[in-house]
């Protein structure tokens, strides 16, 4: 037992790993961002899995195409817009069932980009690191939130935007509104699923973002394989976070240390099997919604569609 | 009166355009990307044909592969009816193919017997294994969306941490030769027996799945239990009014939905032969048999009798995929031909479903 826990105090103690965590974090912040905007406005979004995929594989293209990491970037954001502009034409124009569309997009997506992936073998490298002086020293965080590639710190412009949309602009009232009370947003004047669809390229547009941000600022290879699910705990984290920015970041921080758990743990050299610890940030993430999903209130219209003069 | 009704009503023709529409469309897509990559999209199809249909041998295959799709449509339909997005069937099916295999070796009794109670086990494991999101959402509310998803990665890796440990799943060293991470295999009377017609080798799941198939359609439609699954999904208030507890029928209708994954993956163990391996478990074993039978489930739009054909041609599909290699275009194009036909069949349901809308509101504000 006094093993494990000079195996913690190392893993906590150590640099490396707040560094990890906060790449994990920030992948998940880019992605839950969007999501928690989405869900606001009444869409439990579960293509933001593809979204992220799809954004990872344009800007790899992109990357591929034009050696450019701007034009990487754009070409991630079109590319978690592509299946974003699936999800809400189809389900909030369409009226089909947001699950059933979000479901089949995360499948085609996966297939397409290993079909695309094994045909156009897009190579990609990573972004330059950025140390921002004087920040960066500081002790255990500085690196972590200050020493990373320059990708990493377009989520501190992303998100103060992401809350400021939300809650200082009349389009982030009426996206409120319409995730609140359809029906009486529809009598005021507002077009609900208008506002719902957009909120959806939103998450779109920060998944794309988080597509781009995996590939350049984190992992450097594009494989059909690097998203791996990690869309669906950034879901998790807006659940986690009770349905309010803080705590969907919260919980991404909290997912995101059971993720990079794995590899501090195997950096430390202590013995885990290999299977339970990646089953890890999965539990980790079931455990925190089970005790944390019943004691907050959802958007009142969350995951209900919205045709007018059917309740 | 007549004539509002009879605007209303069903028009099959219209119906039938709009999906052979939507079909050409998906099919359109699919070959200008095969294009687009270099590749040609007639040996494609070819190929597919081939290795689905006329290659001898094949159709069984295709047969075979369909079984378990159904199974888990079958079980996707319960839940679906009763309001509850199960989208786990993936997980649940290696969980319940775990179970099988486990108890099949832990009890060893004789043969035929061991069959039948191997297929038992394999969906009790599935249905407690969906019986978990059950309890998260009953009593926890976590959304069943959510859950059922993530507990798809947690029993991939708990299967593959028991197929790591020889007190679990393990198969012992002197029968596994050097192969890591393998089970026991099954004894020749533990398997499930294929009928033998026209040079087809079909496995007895095909059977078993059609009658589930009928029996399934008719619970659903024709009992009370059925009726009240239905209303729970259709007005979960109303439901609750009339005496449909949520909780009860929500759960088990869960639970039910991941039995038949989880019978699915007991039969795929059984069953074996081409498609699915030598009668053992290895990590990856559901093959994503789970996601095909969920879109299965969800194209028949929860028709248990339409979920028939439809397995069947997304089985073609993946029995025509090994064929598809050889003409030098990756064979996950099939893949790809999948998740557009899916997004494709959505449409037309959609757009009918809003032209009624439009069209009652007309005739009720007198407009026509």
């Amino acid at each position: 037992m006094t093993e494990f826990f000079d195996a913690m105090g190392q893993i906590f103690t150590s640099e490396s790993t707040y560094t990890i965590g906060a790449l994990f974090a920030g992948f998940l912040a880019f992605a839950a961002s969007g999501e928690w905007v989405a869900e606001r406005a009444g869409t439990l979004n579960i293509s933001v899995e593809g979204m992220l995929l799809s954004g990872a594989f344009t800007s790899a293209m992109g990357y591929h195409v034009t050696g450019s990491t701007i034009v990487a970037m754009f070409a991630g954001i079109a590319g978690g817009l592509i299946v974003a502009s699936v999800q809400a034409e189809m389900s909030h124009r369409l009226t089909a069932d947001q699950f059933v569309v979000g479901l089949t997009l995360n499948i085609l997506v996966l297939g397409l980009a290993a079909f695309l992936d094994n045909e156009l073998e897009p190579v990609t490298k990573h972004a330059a690191k950025w140390s921002i002086p004087l920040l960066k020293d500081i002790p255990l965080i500085g690196e972590a939130l200050f020493g990373q590639r320059w990708p990493f710190y377009v989520l501190y412009i992303l998100l103060p935007v992401t809350w400021w949309i939300v809650f200082r602009t009349r389009w982030g009232l009426e996206v409120r509104s319409v995730g609140e009370n359809p029906q009486s947003a529809d009598v005021s004047g507002i077009d609900v699923n208008k506002r719902r669809r957009q909120s959806i390229y939103y998450a779109g547009f920060t998944s794309g973002l988080g597509g781009w941000f995996l590939i350049f600022g984190q992992i450097g290879v594009f494989e059909d394989s690097v998203v791996g699910g990690r869309g669906f705990i950034a879901i998790a984290a807006v659940i986690f976070g009770g349905w309010t920015l803080r705590g969907t970041i919260a919980g991404c921080i909290v997912f995101a240390g059971a993720l990079s758990f794995r590899l501090s743990v195997q950096g430390v050299g202590y013995e885990v099997n290999t299977e339970l610890l990646q089953s890890l940030p999965f539990i980790v993430t079931l455990l925190g919604m089970a005790i944390f999903a019943h004691r907050v209130r959802p958007p009142a219209a969350l995951a209900q569609p919205f045709v007018r003069g059917l309740k | 009166m007549t004539t509002t009704a009879r605007r209303l009503g069903p028009r099959i023709s219209e119906w039938l355009m709009f999906y052979v529409l939507s079909i050409m469309v998906a099919l359109l897509l699919s070959a200008i990307l095969v294009e687009a990559t270099g590749g040609d999209w007639r040996p494609v199809m070819n190929a597919l044909l081939d290795g689905s249909l006329r290659k001898p041998g094949r159709w069984g295959e295709t047969l075979g592969t369909a079984a378990p799709m159904l199974l888990v449509a079958l079980g996707t339909i319960v839940s679906g009816k009763a309001g509850l997005i199960n989208i786990g069937q993936e997980g649940q099916l290696l969980v319940g193919a775990a179970f099988a295999t486990y108890f099949s070796f832990l009890i060893g009794g004789p043969g035929p017997l061991n069959v039948v109670l191997l297929l038992i086990f394999g969906a009790i494991g599935g249905a407690l294994w969906a019986g978990v999101a059950a309890l998260l959402k009953f009593w926890r509310n976590v959304p069943e969306v959510l859950s059922t998803l993530l507990l798809v990665t947690v029993g991939g890796q708990l299967v593959a941490y028991g197929l790591s440990q020889s007190w679990i799943l393990l198969a012992p060293l002197a029968d596994r030769g050097n192969r890591n991470q393998v089970s026991e295999q099954l004894a020749d009377n533990n398997r499930l027996p294929h009928l033998e017609i026209f040079g087809n080798q079909i496995p007895l799941a095909v059977v078993i799945s059609i009658v589930l198939a009928v029996i399934v359609g008719l619970v659903l439609s024709r009992t009370v239990w059925g009726f009240r699954l239905r209303m729970l999904g259709r007005n979960p208030r109303a439901a609750q009014r009339s005496g449909v507890a949520q909780t009860t029928y929500g759960a088990s209708a869960l639970m039910i939905s991941g039995a038949f994954a989880g019978l699915a993956g007991a039969a795929m163990l059984a069953g074996g032969g081409f498609a699915f391996g030598n009668y053992q478990l290895v990590p990856g074993f559901s093959a994503n048999i789970g996601w095909a039978g969920l879109l299965v489930a969800l194209v028949a739009r929860e028709k248990a009798l339409v979920a028939i054909p439809v397995a069947f041609i997304f089985a073609g599909l993946r029995t025509g995929s090994s064929f598809v290699g050889a003409t030098g275009v990756e064979s996950k194009i099939t893949e790809v031909i999948q998740g557009f036909l899916v997004l494709a069949l959505l449409i037309p349901p959609a757009v009918m479903f809003l032209r009624d809308r439009r069209r009652a509101r007309a005739v009720a504000t007198g407009t026509v």
